[in-house]
C-alpha cells in the first residue's frame, strides 16, 4: 500500500497556511475599515478637514479584500479548471 | 435512451433520491455558522446555499465519470442490482442520522454502501481496500483536524488583530465575509457531490449499454442531478444546521468566518492534491476548532464525542445495509421490489417521527425549546451539561 504522506503534509500545510493568511488578511481589512470610522467621527469632532488616516485606512481596507477576493477567485479556478 | 429498463429507471430515481438526501443532510456544512451568527436569515441562506449547490454541478464533471474513484473495481462486475442496493443503504443511513441531529458523511455512506453492497454481490476482489485507506479512511481522519487546527489559529488571529477595533462594525464585516465564505462552500460541494450521482447514473447507463464506454454525463443527467441535490438543500436538514451552528460550541462571526475559510480552504486544496474527503467532517472540524480559538471558547464534547463515534459508524453501517440489500436485490424482481419496498416504508417512518419533533427554519437557532434526548453510554459518564443533550432532536 502506497500511501502519500508527502501530498498529505503538503494539503494540511498549505491548508493551514492559507486560511490562516486569508482570515489574517480579512481581519486587517475589517480593523482598517473600524480605524477609518473613528477616524471620520474624530473629524467630525474636531471640524478639520484632512482625514489622510481616514484615507489610507480605506485603501488599506480595499486592498485587503481585494487579496481575499483573488485567493477566492483561485479556488474557483481550482475547481472549475478540472 | 429506449434501452432504458425498469431496473435502470429505479436505478436513476433512487441515485436522485440519494442526491436529495445528500443536499439535504449536507445544507448544514455551509449554512449552519451563517445561520447561527445571524450573518444570513434562515431562508435566504439555504436558497444561497440551493443555488449554489445547482451551479456548482455544473462547474466540472471530471469525478463523474468513475463511481467512486477506484474504491470499487467498476470492471469487475458491478451492475444495476448492486447499485440500487448501495444507493438504498446510503439513503437510509443519511436519513437515519438525519434524525439524530448528527452530520455524517453523505459521500462515506455512499462508500459505505457501494463497499458492502459489491462484497456481497461481487466478492471481496471487486472492492480495491488500499484505495479505501488510502483514498477514504487516511483523509477522514486527518481531514478534521487539518481543518480545526487551521480554523483555531484562523480564529485566534482574527480575534488578536480586531481586538482595538470597534465590536459592533468587526461583527457586522465578519458576517459579510461569512456570506462570501460559506457560498464557496456550498459551489465546492454542488461541484463535489453532485458529481458522485452524475456518476453513478451515468455508469449505470453505460452497463445497461444505453451509452458508449467512457461517455460524458448527458446534460439531463447534469442537470437533474444538480436539480436533487439543490432541492436537497433548499429542504434544509434544519436539524443538523442546529447541532453544527448551535450545538458544538458558541459561534460569534469571526469564529464562522474563520471555520468556513478552513472549511473551503481544506476542501479545495485537498480536492486539487487528489484526496476526496467528507465537507461534512471537514465542516465540523472547522467549527470545533473555532469554538476552541475564541477567548474562553469552549466546546460541547459529548457532541463532539457522539459525532465521532457516527463518523466511525457511518462506512461499515451504510455497508452493513447495503451489503443485506444486495443480497435481496440479487434475488431477482421480488427482492428489488422488496429493498424498495423497505427503503420508501423506512425513509417514510423516519419522516414520520421527525414530525414528532419538527425543526424548521423558524426554530433552527433555538436551542432551548427542545426536549432533551437519551444520552449515549459514553457521554453519560462525563455528566453532560443540559446544553449537549438538547441537540439531537
Amino acid at each position: 500500500m502506497h500511501i502519500k504522506w508527502n501530498a498529505l503534509a503538503q494539503t494540511a500545510g498549505v491548508s493551514f497556511g492559507v486560511t490562516v493568511s486569508v482570515v489574517a488578511v480579512f481581519a486587517l481589512g475589517i480593523l482598517a475599515l473600524s480605524r477609518r470610522e473613528a477616524a471620520l467621527t474624530a473629524r467630525e469632532g474636531e471640524g478639520a478637514q484632512s482625514s489622510a488616516g481616514g484615507k489610507l485606512a480605506l485603501a488599506g481596507a480595499y486592498t485587503c479584500f481585494a487579496l481575499c477576493a483573488a485567493a477566492v477567485v483561485y479556488g474557483l479556478s481550482l475547481i472549475a479548471g478540472k | 435512451m429506449e434501452h432504458i429498463s425498469f431496473l435502470v429507471a429505479v436505478v436513476i430515481i433512487t441515485a436522485l433520491a440519494f442526491d436529495f438526501t445528500n443536499g439535504f443532510h449536507d445544507t448544514a456544512n455551509a449554512a449552519a455558522t451563517a445561520i447561527a451568527t445571524g450573518a444570513l436569515r434562515p431562508k435566504v441562506a439555504v436558497t444561497i446555499a440551493a443555488v449554489l449547490n445547482f451551479a456548482g454541478a455544473f462547474l466540472s464533471v471530471k469525478v463523474a465519470t468513475t463511481i467512486s474513484g477506484g474504491i470499487v473495481n467498476e470492471k469487475a462486475g458491478v451492475h444495476p442490482e448492486i447499485i440500487f442496493a448501495a444507493l438504498a443503504g446510503a439513503i437510509l443511513w443519511n436519513l437515519l442520522t438525519w434524525l439524530r441531529g448528527l452530520p455524517s458523511s453523505s459521500s462515506h455512506a455512499l462508500y459505505g454502501g457501494l463497499i458492502g453492497a459489491t462484497i456481497v454481490g461481487v466478492g471481496m476482489n471487486g472492492v480495491n481496500f488500499d484505495t479505501v485507506v488510502t483514498k477514504i479512511i487516511i483523509p477522514a481522519v486527518a481531514s478534521p483536524f487539518v481543518a480545526g487546527l487551521a480554523s483555531w489559529g484562523a480564529t485566534k488571529l482574527a480575534y488578536a488583530i480586531t481586538r482595538k477595533g470597534r465590536d459592533a462594525s468587526t461583527e457586522k464585516g465578519f458576517k459579510t465575509g461569512q456570506i462570501f465564505s460559506s457560498s464557496l462552500i456550498s459551489l465546492a460541494h454542488g461541484t463535489n457531490d453532485a458529481q458522485k450521482t452524475m456518476g453513478i447514473i451515468t455508469l449505470t447507463l453505460v452497463s445497461v449499454g444505453a451509452l458508449p464506454h467512457g461517455a460524458l454525463p448527458p446534460t439531463w443527467v447534469i442537470v437533474s442531478a444538480g436539480g436533487a441535490i439543490a432541492l436537497g438543500t433548499y429542504m434544509g436538514g434544519w436539524r443538523i444546521i442546529r447541532s453544527m451552528g448551535k450545538g458544538l460550541a458558541d459561534i460569534g462571526p469571526r469564529q464562522g468566518f474563520a471555520s468556513e475559510s478552513a472549511a473551503a480552504t481544506v476542501i479545495l486544496t485537498s480536492s486539487h492534491m487528489g484526496f476526496g474527503l467528507s465537507t461534512t467532517q471537514v465542516c465540523s472540524g472547522g467549527i470545533m476548532g473555532a469554538g476552541l480559538g475564541a477567548p474562553k471558547g469552549r466546546l460541547r464534547w459529548s457532541l463532539v464525542r457522539r459525532m465521532v463515534y457516527t463518523w466511525g459508524l457511518t462506512l461499515p453501517a451504510a455497508g452493513l445495509v447495503s451489503g443485506g440489500a444486495a443480497l435481496l436485490a440479487e434475488q431477482g424482481t421480488w427482492g428489488i421490489a422488496l429493498v424498495g419496498a423497505v427503503l420508501v416504508a423506512g425513509s417514510g417512518a423516519m419522516w414520520m417521527i421527525s414530525r414528532r419533533q419538527p425543526v424548521g427554519a423558524d426554530n433552527v437557532n433555538d436551542v432551548s425549546d427542545v426536549t432533551p434526548v437519551e444520552v449515549t453510554a459514553a457521554a453519560g459518564v462525563n455528566a453532560p451539561t443540559p446544553a449537549s443533550t438538547t441537540v439531537a432532536a
